[in-house]
């Protein structure tokens, strides 16, 4: 046993798989103390926030502020407030009012802006503009202004009794204040999902749940399987013709059709977390089934079985012993690609909208379920789905390379 | 072979295991084979039985049938005289209190994931002795293992693929000498270990007869072993008895092609080998 255990540790594949999967599981334990609080919960009233840091404005007006003279702060300003569309949309706007701007680089931004300034008026009316791209225009034009402005901002309030701004404060383009104190800033490494979910921490919890599916799933479908195939294999005669039988009407109706028509007629309602890990096990036990038979029936007329059998073993206790520890490690690389594959079809269930229960716990299925009704993929909100396929195939990647690494310690003439 | 061993006749005790037209056939129409075909055998107690024949002739399969292990598909068998009857597992459980069985290959025979010792416990388990203290089931161990030239002390807590061939199928005989049935039956025990331990372990076999009054039925395809040893010998080819009778008269005076052929294919150390019997046509 301890021989078998460091040949399988030695094993460079196995190992690789075993380390990324335990890094998973540890994220998802260690993960909720840096975080805690419900993964559900709806922090971001908007859709789809961009990953990043969250400053709060009101606080960051409220902390004491450095002064900091940097030479490139304007440039940088400007950079980002003039996309590469905002640019291209000046020069358009140059070539319907008729201004020669010659071989203009739209990279050049302070030769760009002379001219924007020199040249741009909302008064005109260049023939063919819409109104609304006009307006476009003016409101690129006061941000524009702006950069170019007074180099103080000032914060008012409003006097209650007469109506008039107060003063508050000023703001100058070289204050800076430190984010450290600032009392409110939240990272959102991952983003919101359309609920204004924190991403990364939904899609900690959903991990920890899809493995638990997919375990139990394996569980399920490996105990059947098992069971089933030892029975047909060692019992043969009639025994074995009725389980092939059911074995065999299972294997020609495909696993996920039925998996299918039974989540929908249990509904809804009933479906939680282990209802569909269940579901899916029962829905996929057939190929370990036909595989343990297999490997049973070249097992029952090897000699040790005899002499068991003609020591007055009965047949619970020659399967238990003389059976199930030579196909030991053949059923564990079963039950691992059973786990992997009832993740994804939790994944796949899941994102034709019947999975578990949406409400309770966050499923890696479910994630990509919202994300693709609420058009992720076309409003370009990466963040919401790509990471929960990098996951899903991480999982699979770590379980299916333990399993070839298993593989190849059992079956030494595949090794290479 | 100690050469002062006593030669008792034993051909003429009582029958202990006999057939009537047992037959095996596997598979159905096209692809039916007939691996024993309609035999007929009587195997008195203390007799040493041969059962000769080549590779393919059915010795095995007769053998599994002979131990239960095996259904017939016809004829009947018959144990201390009465039908044998080993419909249930109870029944089953209790003829093999009387017949036991040394397997071909050493390697394959033992259970890897268990100890030398469950194996030997589980023979003194069956013949009754569960409630045994823990040191006479040891003094019981020590002894079958001296009777093999084993040591119990240095195999205890070891596992049977740790030991040699010829260790390994010395330990199953010592597995028989707790066990001690009426019948052993020796699926060709020696042909997986060198010549050395062969005699050692043939040695054995007549000992445990001579001790015990055991039939051994002795499963080998080498007709000159047969002759060494056994009392009686059946000559098998292709699922049929062609032969049989005392191991003198068959050998000695072959009636049968078939046994002339096997008695030729002997490599002899003084002679050119005879090949001349090989029909290289039907091979």
């Amino acid at each position: 046993m301890k021989h078998t255990l460091r040949q399988v540790f030695h094993s460079s594949k196995f190992l690789v798989g075993f380390i990324i999967f335990l890094l998973i599981l540890l994220t998802i334990w260690i993960y909720p103390f840096f975080n805690p609080g419900n993964p559900l919960e709806m922090i971001g009233v908007g859709t789809f926030a961009r990953p990043g840091s969250y400053v709060s404005l009101y606080d960051a007006l409220n902390t004491s502020t450095e002064t900091l003279r940097l030479a490139d702060a304007d440039d940088k300003r400007l950079d980002k407030l003039l996309s590469d569309t905002d640019r291209i949309s000046m020069l358009d706007w140059f070539d319907s009012a008729g201004v020669d701007v010659g071989d203009l680089d739209i990279e050049d931004t302070d030769t760009l802006l002379d001219l924007w300034f020199a040249n741009y008026s909302s008064d005109l009316k260049p023939a063919g503009m819409t109104n609304a791209k006009r307006n476009y225009y003016k409101r690129l034009n006061n941000s524009l202004m702006q950069v170019r402005a007074a180099d103080t901002l000032t914060i008012t309030d409003v006097d209650e009794a007469t109506g008039d701004p107060v003063t508050k404060g000023t703001v100058t383009k070289t204050d800076y204040v430190n984010i450290g104190q600032v009392a409110n800033v939240k990272r959102l490494p991952l983003g919101t999902d359309n609920f204004g979910r924190d991403v990364l921490k939904e899609l900690v919890s959903a991990t920890g749940t899809s493995i638990i599916i997919g375990l139990i799933a394996g569980v399920v479908a490996t105990l059947i399987g098992l069971t089933l195939g030892l029975l047909a294999g060692y019992v043969g005669g009639l025994a074995d013709d009725i389980i092939m039988f059911i074995t065999n009407i299972f294997t020609v109706i495909p696993s996920f059709v039925l998996l299918i028509l039974i989540s929908y007629s249990i509904g809804q309602e009933q479906r939680g977390a282990s209802v569909v890990a269940i579901v899916i096990g029962f829905t996929s036990w057939t190929w370990t089934a036909r595989s343990v038979r297999s490997q049973v029936i070249s097992l029952r007329n090897r000699d040790h079985v005899n002499l068991s059998k003609l020591s007055g073993h009965s047949l619970v206790r020659i399967i238990a012993t003389d059976i199930l520890p030579y196909i030991a490690s053949y059923v564990v690389m079963a039950f691992i690609l059973q786990v992997s594959s009832g993740i994804l079809s939790e994944a796949q269930l899941s994102l034709l909208g019947l999975g578990p229960k949406t409400t309770v716990t966050p499923t890696l299925g479910l994630m990509m379920n919202w994300a693709m009704l609420y058009s992720a993929h076309t409003n370009g909100s990466w963040w919401a789905y790509f990471p929960v396929i990098l996951t899903i195939t991480l999982i699979s990647f770590s379980l299916n390379l333990m399993n070839t690494g298993l593989d190849q310690v059992f079956n030494p003439t595949l090794r290479d | 072979m100690s050469e002062a061993r006593e030669r008792r006749d034993y051909t003429d005790g009582p029958l202990c295991l006999s057939g009537r037209n047992v037959t095996k056939v596997f598979g159905l129409g096209e692809k039916k084979t007939v691996a024993v075909d309609h035999v007929d055998f009587d195997f008195h107690e203390g007799e040493f039985v041969s059962i000769v024949g080549e590779s393919g002739s059915g010795k095995t399969t007769l053998s599994k049938m002979l131990l239960g292990l095996l259904n017939s598909s016809e004829g009947e068998i018959f144990f201390e005289g009465k039908p044998r009857d080993i419909s249930t597992g109870r029944r089953k459980r209790e003829y093999w209190k009387g017949i036991q069985a040394i397997f071909q290959d050493p390697f394959s025979s033992f259970n890897v994931f268990h100890k030398i010792d469950s194996v030997l416990l589980d023979c003194i388990n069956m013949r009754g002795g569960r409630s045994l203290s823990r040191e006479k089931k040891i003094e019981l161990m020590t002894e079958a293992c001296s009777f093999v030239n084993l040591k119990f002390a240095e195999l205890t807590n070891k596992y049977p693929f740790e030991l040699s061939g010829g260790q390994m199928q010395r330990l199953m005989i010592a597995r028989i000498f707790l066990l001690k049935p009426r019948i052993l039956l020796a699926d060709e025990p020696t042909s997986m270990v060198d010549a050395c331990s062969r005699a050692t372990i043939l040695d054995m076999l007549l000992d445990l007869r001579d001790e015990t009054g055991m039939t051994i039925i002795f499963i080998t395809h080498d007709i000159g072993l047969a002759y060494y040893i056994s009392d009686t010998v059946y000559i098998m080819e292709h699922g049929r008895f062609v032969e049989s009778g005392r191991a003198d008269t068959v050998i000695l005076n072959p009636k049968a092609a078939y046994t002339k052929r096997l008695i030729s294919d002997v490599p002899k150390i003084h002679e050119e080998w005879d090949l001349s019997t090989v029909d290289l046509k039907a091979e």
